[in-house]
């Protein structure tokens, strides 16, 4: 029986696989330690082929979560990568050095959540305006 | 001398104001900034603070050309979450609404393109058609845009026996017309020369820019996510995927042509399937939104949306994460736009079919601040006059 797409990914995570969760078919959640993002993302785009969908920031109550959405368009499959961040001072790497597609979205979380994105070509205001007020981030729970 | 033209960030007629700022040297695009947040509402947050049923409602507000992209995926992430299936008639109903909206809204983007490069018969003729588009819209929902047909586990209105031979017959109706567009554009010499090795996206730059919809697919990059991820009907019918290698405007103006009449297949697909099908059966009943995640995926008009949903077992989401596909595809404009001439400006922008917006004030500033007056309108002028020189050196 020919490898599965999810097979490879495991193989090539190793032990970066902090938890593995299977939704469904099409769904999958890997968590891995934010340190292993860059790494893990580039195996994803780069030696399998995924499709970079997009990033959702999540304010959790004990953490910042981030989960990179990555789709193979072959079987139609979603992987999503979930790192959690610390709330004192979060920032994990920049992945616009592997994909040009992510510059926006790091922008949008780190107006959105505070997040900071290492490496990152041009991290300024996305949708909020220039003068937004620092410190200041919409999507931060409020306590 | 190299000049700002800055385009955008508003356009009267449009939505979805966006903010181009092209550096140029001489005639030629040598940079491009793009700006967008001009019409950032926080949907993401409202959503919030909805219960799941309203959601629906709140996300088809946020594109006015494809109201039902939004619906369409959110649904698909709910159901995603909860796990459950939905009434097969509920699912024919589904990608019939979807693949109308991906007809007028083909349409629109087609008379726009006409009209940006002078063709202004082919802007009448196409937005008069997407017209009978609509008045199926509107037959079938009540409305022409924001159908409101969409809730979880399924549909609000069916399509009766009686409503199917006449929607039947105004789709099969539009077949001629896409016969007459694609005679007027890939068969007409001038706009073969006007649009052909313009605006190019190369395969790999679509794959770093991680481009969807009808400008991958001009690339040469094969996804669906109707195919590729099959949800509502899309499973249960047959249809082809236009794919081009060129990545030009002209390879995205025939992907999308060749597109409509693969929405006609579908369609007439659906509308069997509805016969055969028990009346009135379109909705599992959802009582209780369980805590988990779900992702949910539509093919738009204009590529893949994405809506991510967190739940907490209340009756609200905790987090609810939209992406359009506009989001993917403007951004690829940095590469697409540059090295082009002004006078392709206005096209190559308007090639990935940004809900094309953003355009009204128009101005060229020089870097020393002294101001000329090039408005947006003369941009379309320059564009036209280029056009009008090529159909004369034709008609030599």
């Amino acid at each position: 029986m020919k490898e599965t797409i999810i097979e490879k990914v495991r193989e090539k995570f190793g032990n970066k696989i902090q938890e593995f969760f299977k939704k469904n078919d099409k769904k999958y959640y890997i968590e891995i330690e934010p340190k292993d993002i860059f790494e893990c993302a580039k195996i994803l785009f780069e030696d399998l082929n995924f499709r970079f969908c997009t990033a959702s920031g999540v304010d959790c109550e004990k953490n910042f979560e981030i989960l990179y959405h990555f789709s193979y368009d072959k079987t139609g499959e979603i992987i999503s990568l979930r790192v959690k961040l610390d709330k004192t001072n979060p920032e994990i790497d920049s992945l616009t050095k592997i994909f040009v597609a992510a510059e926006w979205i790091e922008r949008e979380i780190w107006e959105m959540l505070g997040i900071n994105f290492k490496g990152h070509p041009n991290l300024k205001h996305l949708l909020l305006s220039d003068d937004w007020p620092k410190d200041n981030y919409p999507l931060r729970e409020k306590d | 001398m190299k000049k700002i033209i800055p385009i955008g960030p508003y356009h009267p007629l449009q939505e979805e104001p966006e903010f181009f700022k092209l550096y140029v040297d001489g005639e030629t695009v040598v940079d491009i900034e793009i700006e967008i947040g001009y019409n950032h509402r926080g949907i993401e947050q409202i959503s919030t603070t909805k219960h799941y049923d309203q959601v629906t409602f709140a996300v088809e507000r946020i594109c006015g050309i494809c109201s039902t992209s939004h619906p369409f995926a959110y649904v698909n992430a709910v159901e995603d979450l909860l796990g459950i299936d939905i009434p097969i008639r509920a699912k024919y109903i589904r990608s019939i609404i979807g693949e109308l909206e991906r007809l007028h809204s083909h349409l629109l983007w087609l008379g726009l393109a006409g009209h940006f490069i002078g063709y202004n018969t082919v802007w009448m003729w196409s937005w008069k058609y997407r017209e009978s588009v609509c008045d199926i819209l509107e037959l079938i929902s009540g409305n022409r845009q924001h159908y409101s047909m969409f809730k979880i586990g399924g549909v609000r209105k069916d399509i009766t026996k009686e409503l199917i031979p006449q929607v039947e017959k105004m789709c099969n109706d539009l077949v001629a017309i896409f016969d007459m567009f694609k005679g007027a554009v890939m068969d007409d010499p001038v706009i073969h020369a006007r649009l052909k090795g313009v605006g190019v996206l190369t395969k790999e730059d679509a794959i770093k820019y991680c481009v969807v919809g009808p400008t991958a697919r001009a690339s040469g990059i094969d996804i669906d996510v109707r195919r590729d991820d099959p949800y509502a009907a899309y499973g249960m019918v047959e249809f082809n995927i236009p794919v081009l290698n060129n990545g030009d405007v002209f390879d995205k103006a025939v992907v999308r042509i060749l597109e409509m009449y693969e929405s006609i297949k579908i369609i007439n697909q659906c509308l069997s399937g509805l016969k055969k099908e028990p009346e009135g059966n379109i909705e599992t009943k959802v009582d209780f939104i369980q805590p988990g995640e779900g992702i949910g995926r539509h093919e738009a008009p204009r590529g893949e949306v994405f809506h991510y949903i967190r739940s907490d077992g209340s009756n609200r989401p905790v987090r609810h994460k939209i992406r359009a596909p506009s989001y993917m595809n403007v951004a690829s404009n940095k590469v697409a736009a540059v090295g082009q001439t002004i006078s392709d400006a206005a096209i190559t922008l308007a090639a990935v079919d940004p809900c094309y917006c953003c355009t009204e004030r128009t101005t060229v500033i020089n870097l020393n601040n002294k101001k000329s007056i090039l408005c947006w309108n003369d941009l379309i002028k320059l564009s036209q006059e280029k056009t009008e020189k090529l159909k004369n050196n034709y008609a030599k």
